[in-house]
């Protein structure tokens, strides 16, 4: 049983278990106190000094977020005139060296800089001297990076070496300190993964994705353009809380309404493109297994953990998938079968993809997708930049009746929706994998044991006579630990699922951003990867080989999965790439 | 002040590199090895270039901007080699009310390179160092052993003048 201490916060009564930070004691009896570098498990540095508290007794003010309640009757203040005081003259000295262009700012409204600024009525103006300027950093095809925004609070560096790959830091000292690349390269020059997890956690508008919308709207305007667009599984889990929507709300109905609002020609679901992938991924693992391939196999679904695979296991390319993934099997088929079909030059269609992610800005561009010169997907947006298109269009999201997803790639099963989620694709492969190769229709098809947001996870089934040993974790962190198993001969497993960010995409770089303040307290992950699991239950398919249209594809367009014309389109080559 | 990143070319040797080598693996297994390791990188290299770096990164399993972090922190490290003749300009209190600031601004633009710089052709580097204990000469500059003192402004061309060999 965990000691319990009588302390007071504010001259009230508490009871709270020892060690629990001021931090943590104060939100649990509803008092925020302002942070803007903690984040809890990854950046607790108390360097910001936002929190600052008094506690009696205590020499000088202590840092909140890291101060351990240790003793009985430890009496807290969180807001005296004297704290008050110090947080907005720290707020000052931030301003002192920030451009302060919040009207032109992409966080504007959503910045944690600006919300504290507002509360500490502070002064903008208050300490005037000499400022540091920086270039803006435009090398990458998936952010922009604006140090001249940066209060160097050094979550962006903390989420960074979260996922193993650390290509930003805090370079040089006092008053040129700044968050950048070794040697001052610029991002686009470093081995970055494009993950985007920076821009999730950045609390200002230092970094931010690199913004396509003007260019969607345009095509969407353009009459000579045929505009499909098509939504990744985890957005119908996310998109409702640009909208103020309650974490985990599923806004699939409403979402495919605004689409058609828009403009676009066609709406489609990607949640066919993820079933595709089942399809084709099931059978080159089977394919592995029977005739003696490179295992374990590991899905490529994931553009940010294809990256860094090339970057830093190069020499374990062969363990990873040849498929695509559902984004670009998604575009692929648009622009070849779906064109056929509607007698529409694959020249004129410009296909959108919404996803969850920022990495996919740099796979629509990869080396060895697309044919004839035309990318499989010509644009791809984040949740954010969707909330943002369907706010300037005026569209009252909130209130809007559910439309559903157009034929012929309107149709996504179960397996297809969990793939937003850490484990969604194991369990989705493997219930196509156990049908096909127990030639049953099995009706047990939940494989809870590869569900969850912990680290890795692992479980062994005994699929027709075959042991089947599977692996599955999110963040590169931790498959770090399943890649250096491999590289050592002592991996045990047929089959790994990875996906490059913490809990699958329901937590991608292109997410709506939450607040340190909700995130520090809430299980982002598990409330949004509820709301796919709870789809998967009420839609009439499970399995992706018994969506009706996956069918229609095969039996119209593709053959058999694993065909010639399926490798063709829907396969691809990875390349080795330099670690800086 | 912000460390200058050198443009002249990496000339490390194969036994410089075999010393480094050695330095990595001694350090291998140390918790926070970066510090130790790039203090015997420079006294080996004498500077700390890209090319230095990435050895050590890549050697200790640590992240190259981690070690550059580290590398641009400390004023100890340098990212530029140091000439045949290191010029330091003293820039503590005597030295700098006495004026050492323009002295260094004429070095900077007699030589044409920024202090923590090193000309192209490896001659001269410029430094700007802390009180060197000669307050009595400010202000004061050093060439390598050589101690120059009560200067002025014009006393600069003839300093370099004698280092042109």
């Amino acid at each position: 049983m965990m000691e319990m201490l009588n302390i007071k916060i504010n001259g009230r009564d508490y009871q709270v278990e020892k060690n629990t930070t001021i931090l943590e004691a104060c939100h649990k009896f509803g008092i925020k106190v302002p942070t803007l570098c903690y984040l809890k498990e990854i950046n607790e540095i108390g360097a910001c000094r936002m929190c600052l508290c008094e506690v009696k007794g205590a020499r000088g003010l202590v840092a909140a977020c890291v101060y351990p309640i240790d003793r009985d009757g430890t009496e807290i203040f969180t807001n005296t005139p004297r704290i008050q005081k110090y947080r907005k003259m720290n707020l000052e000295l931030l301003l002192s060296n920030h451009d302060k262009k919040c009207l032109s700012c992409p966080r504007n409204n959503s910045c944690e800089l600006q919300q504290l600024c507002l509360e500490y009525g502070v002064d903008e103006k208050k300490f005037v001297g000499e400022e540091t300027r920086y270039e803006e950093d435009h090398t990458t095809l998936h952010l922009v990076r604006n140090n001249n925004k940066c209060i160097l609070c050094r979550r962006c560096v903390a989420a960074c070496k979260q996922q193993y790959v650390s290509v930003i830091g805090a370079n040089n000292r006092g008053f040129d300190s700044e968050v950048g690349c070794a040697f001052e390269k610029d991002l686009g020059e470093v081995s970055c993964v494009s993950c985007g997890q920076c821009t999730v956690v950045c609390p200002t508008g230092a970094l931010v994705e690199r913004d396509d919308t003007d260019k969607v709207f345009a095509a969407i305007a353009d009459p000579e353009k045929h505009v499909v667009v098509h939504t990744a599984p985890s957005i119908r889990a996310t998109l409702g809380e640009c909208f103020g929507m309650p974490i985990g709300t599923n806004v699939t109905g409403k979402m495919v309404t605004a689409l058609k609002m828009l403009g676009f020609d066609k709406v489609f679901d990607t949640n066919f493109g993820a079933d595709l992938t089942i399809m084709e991924e099931g059978t080159e693992f089977i394919e592995r297994v029977t005739e003696g391939g490179t295992l374990p196999m590991i899905t490529s679904c994931s553009p940010g953990w294809v990256k860094f695979c090339e970057h830093y296991y190069p020499d374990l390319i062969p363990h990873l998938s040849t498929c695509k993934s559902p984004q670009q099997m998604q575009g692929a088929m648009i622009k070849s079968y779906y064109a056929e079909k509607a007698g529409i030059d694959p020249k004129d269609i410009v296909v959108v993809s919404v996803m969850p992610c920022v990495a996919k800005k740099f796979e629509i561009k990869r080396d060895h997708q697309g044919r004839d010169g035309m990318q499989d997907n010509d644009i791809s947006i984040s949740t954010r930049e969707l909330g943002k298109m369907i706010k300037k269009a005026g569209i009252q999201f909130t209130e809007l009746p559910d439309e559903e997803f157009d034929p012929i790639m309107g149709i996504g099963s179960g397996a297809g929706t969990i793939f937003g989620a850490t484990g969604g694709v194991m369990e989705a492969a493997l219930r196509t994998v156990a049908d096909v190769l127990t030639g049953e229709d099995l009706k047990q098809i939940d494989y809870k044991e590869v569900r969850g947001t912990d680290d890795i996870k692992e479980a062994t089934y005994e699929i027709a006579g075959k042991t089947v040993k599977v692996a599955v974790t999110s963040g590169l962190k931790n498959a770090a630990k399943l890649l250096d198993e491999i590289r050592a001969g002592k991996s045990p497993y047929q089959f790994i699922e990875v996906m490059c960010c913490p809990g699958g995409c329901v937590n991608g770089g292109g997410q709506p951003i939450q607040p340190a303040h909700v995130r520090n307290f809430t299980d982002l992950k598990a409330l949004r990867a509820k709301a796919l699991y709870d789809d998967d239950l009420n839609l009439p398919y499970r399995k992706s080989h018994d969506n009706p249209e996956i069918k229609a594809i095969y039996d119209e367009y593709l053959g058999k999965p694993g065909s010639h014309k399926a490798h063709e389109l829907l396969h691809t080559a990875y390349v080795k790439r330099e670690k800086v | 002040m912000r460390k200058k990143i050198s443009s002249i070319p990496f000339s490390g040797t194969p036994e410089q590199e075999e010393k480094l080598k050695k330095v990595i693996a001694d350090h291998l297994d140390d918790p926070g090895a970066v510090m130790p390791v790039l203090q015997l990188a420079q006294d080996i290299y004498g500077y700390l270039p890209f090319e230095v770096q990435k050895m050590v990164a890549d050697g200790l399993n640590v992240p190259l901007e981690e070690v550059y972090g580290v590398a641009t922190f400390y004023s100890q490290f340098a990212l530029s080699p140091k000439g045949k003749y290191n010029i330091s300009v003293c820039l503590g209190t005597a030295c700098y009310v006495k004026g050492s600031g323009e002295i260094l601004n004429a070095l900077s633009e007699k030589l044409g390179i920024e202090a923590e710089e090193c000309t192209p052709d490896g001659k001269f580097s410029l430094t700007a160092c802390r009180c060197i204990g000669a307050c009595g000469l400010a202000p004061v500059i050093t060439v390598n052993e050589d101690v120059y003192g009560r200067l002025t402004v014009d006393d600069v061309e003839g300093i370099i003048e004698k280092y042109k060999d």
